[in-house]
């Protein structure tokens, strides 16, 4: 019988860094590990490189103005990030949003979720070591998302395309039918994704049982979005405190159960299924009508005040601190993030696993860093 | 292992599914009418001038601050002898590429419909070995549209089509 090492020689733990430009780290994201052989002892992240004031830079920017801005915060899922951003100028503004522009941002929003998570199942797929093939076959669906937010905004990532009150200009003419295709392809997406990964004995072996966060700690960490859902906690903005149309929407909140890795991504994939829904029932109750409201001022100008507006983005709670002194300009204007409130709880997940899991657990927050830095 | 043969049988299939990819700079495919890349100058053809008049509007709207317009008198107006209705006319205009987000804001603020966003592939193959050369000037802002190989979309905001 050998005794284990550890009894006969004193070891020491060893820091690794990893990034800030580390293919695993999902944009600029540096964390440092000390790990003792292959064990994770302590994780030390440091963000900050992509910081780009951008809120400050909005205080500088009338309403419209800062609409490019925040969609440079959440660059994989922008509508959500306009979102938030025109809904807090509405309620300052006191402006009401006609119910065609409302289903249209329901439909916009819904499928930003799809592209986004599909950009999740493809990045994933990667840490956990299966190379280029998710993440091709995630390129080829998303693409089609994006092509057709292309033909309905001009842009294929910053679309710029809500305004205070309602949206730039009409979609297409053709806009249901091609959302019907591209629902089709989706679809078959995440069947293809389900036969893929998630019945995959290597890829099930690879997940279960990493990265676990119970559902009291998710909650003090802040968590949100699919992250928390996957610890059991069924919170979503959009049930929640419905706003848009959501109230008038069936849908079902997925949670998972054991909060580890695979759950996460499980939460995830089954969240689209509900996207799929919602967005279907939205198409059968769009109408013709008005995209922006029938007295819509000329130059806008907000009530003094202060509002916090939240909505569910494909990453959690995606939130809207603006306070007005009156005038066309936000006087302070907040975002609160879901990423940076999840990679908190980066630590805690990660500490006592191997080294290799470690990036499969920063994978499973689904991180977007300009979100996180801003 | 059974999970395996399902993945692998994915991987299978996409065989017999079409290609989606493209053979890029062999290949365009077709941009739509309402593709954003840069913004660019219109020409009036009618009267054989832009039909920017220099109003500032867009400069003033600009988030980022990248374009310098400067008008001057227009020689070519009536009390000049000339047949253009335009009293005053864009005399340099520059636009910085590298700074431009695309927002597409300028299109919007302009009264004269004389800006619009590039939605052919030239706009966006706008590669260069220096910044510098991403600052155009009133000849390079023209000259696609005083060519006519632009399909315009301005758009007119809050537009309904239905
Ligand atoms: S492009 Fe339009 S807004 Fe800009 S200076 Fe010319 S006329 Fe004025
Ligand atoms: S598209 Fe936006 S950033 Fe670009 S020149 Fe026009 S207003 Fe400025």
């Amino acid at each position: 019988m050998v005794a284990s090492p550890q009894h006969e020689f004193e070891t020491q733990d060893l820091l690794i860094n990893v990034g800030p430009q580390h293919p695993s780290t999902h944009g600029v994201f540096r964390m440092v590990l000390t790990i003792d052989g292959e064990v994770v002892k302590d994780v030390v992240p440091y963000i900050g490189y992509l910081h780009r004031g951008a809120e400050k830079l909005c205080e500088t920017m009338d309403f419209r103005q800062g609409i490019g801005f925040m969609d440079r915060t959440e660059y994989l899922a922008a509508h959500n990030a306009e979102l938030s951003y025109v809904m807090a100028v509405e309620a300052l503004a006191g402006l009401e949003v006609p119910d065609r522009a409302q289903w249209i941002r329901t439909i916009l929003c819904e499928l930003n979720r799809l592209s986004s998570h599909f950009m999740f199942l493809g990045a994933f797929g990667i840490d956990v070591g299966v190379f280029g093939t998710p993440f091709i076959y995630a390129w080829r669906e998303r693409e089609a998302i994006i092509d057709l937010f292309e033909e309905i905004s001009g842009d294929r990532m910053m679309y710029a395309y809500f305004r205070p009150g309602g949206l730039a200009w009409d979609v297409p003419l053709n806009f249901k039918e091609r959302v019907r295709e591209v629902l089709k392809s989706t679809r078959q997406g995440i069947k293809d994704f389900d036969e893929l990964l998630t019945q995959n004995e290597i890829f099930r072996a690879r997940t279960e049982g990493i990265g676990y966060i119970s559902a009291e700690d998710a909650i003090d960490w802040g968590m949100s979005g699919p992250s928390i859902r996957a610890s059991g906690v069924a919170l979503d903005v959009r049930r929640d405190e419905p706003y848009l149309k959501y109230a008038d929407l069936d849908f079902d909140v997925i949670t998972g159960e054991n909060g580890d890795v695979f759950d996460r991504y499980y939460c995830r994939l089954m969240e689209m299924h509900e996207s799929v829904k919602i967005i279907e029932q939205c198409l059968a109750r769009l109408e013709p009508g008005l995209i922006v409201p029938d007295k819509m001022p000329r130059m806008l100008r907000a009530a003094p005040g202060e509002v916090y507006i939240r909505t569910e983005a494909p990453r959690g709670e995606y939130g809207i601190y603006m306070v007005s002194k009156g005038g066309n300009r936000p006087y302070r204007l907040k975002v609160r993030s879901a990423c940076l409130s999840n990679l908190q709880a980066l630590k805690q997940m990660s500490v006592d696993q191997y080294v290799a899991d470690a990036i499969i657990v920063l994978g499973s927050i689904d991180i977007v860093l300009s979100e996180v830095d801003r | 292992m059974k999970g395996i043969a399902k993945s692998l049988m994915v991987t299978l299939s996409t065989f017999t599914r079409k290609p989606v990819t493209r053979d890029y700079p062999n290949y365009h495919r077709p941009l739509p009418e309402r593709d954003r890349a840069f913004p660019l100058l219109l020409w009036d053809k009618e009267v054989d001038e832009p039909f920017c008049t220099g109003c500032h509007a867009c400069e003033r709207a600009c988030p980022v601050e990248c374009m310098t317009v400067l008008m001057k008198d227009n020689p070519n107006h009536k009390s000049n002898g000339g047949d253009s209705s335009r009293r005053k006319i864009i005399d340099k205009f520059w636009i910085d590429y590298a700074r431009c987000m695309r927002c597409n804001i300028c299109v919007e603020v302009c009264n004269f419909d004389a800006i619009a966003m590039n939605n052919t592939w030239q706009g966006h193959e706008t590669s260069v070995h220096d910044r510098k050369d991403l600052v155009m000037d009133l000849q390079q802002l023209l000259a696609q549209s005083h060519g006519g190989a632009i399909k315009e979309w301005v758009p007119t905001l809050g537009q309904a089509n239905e």
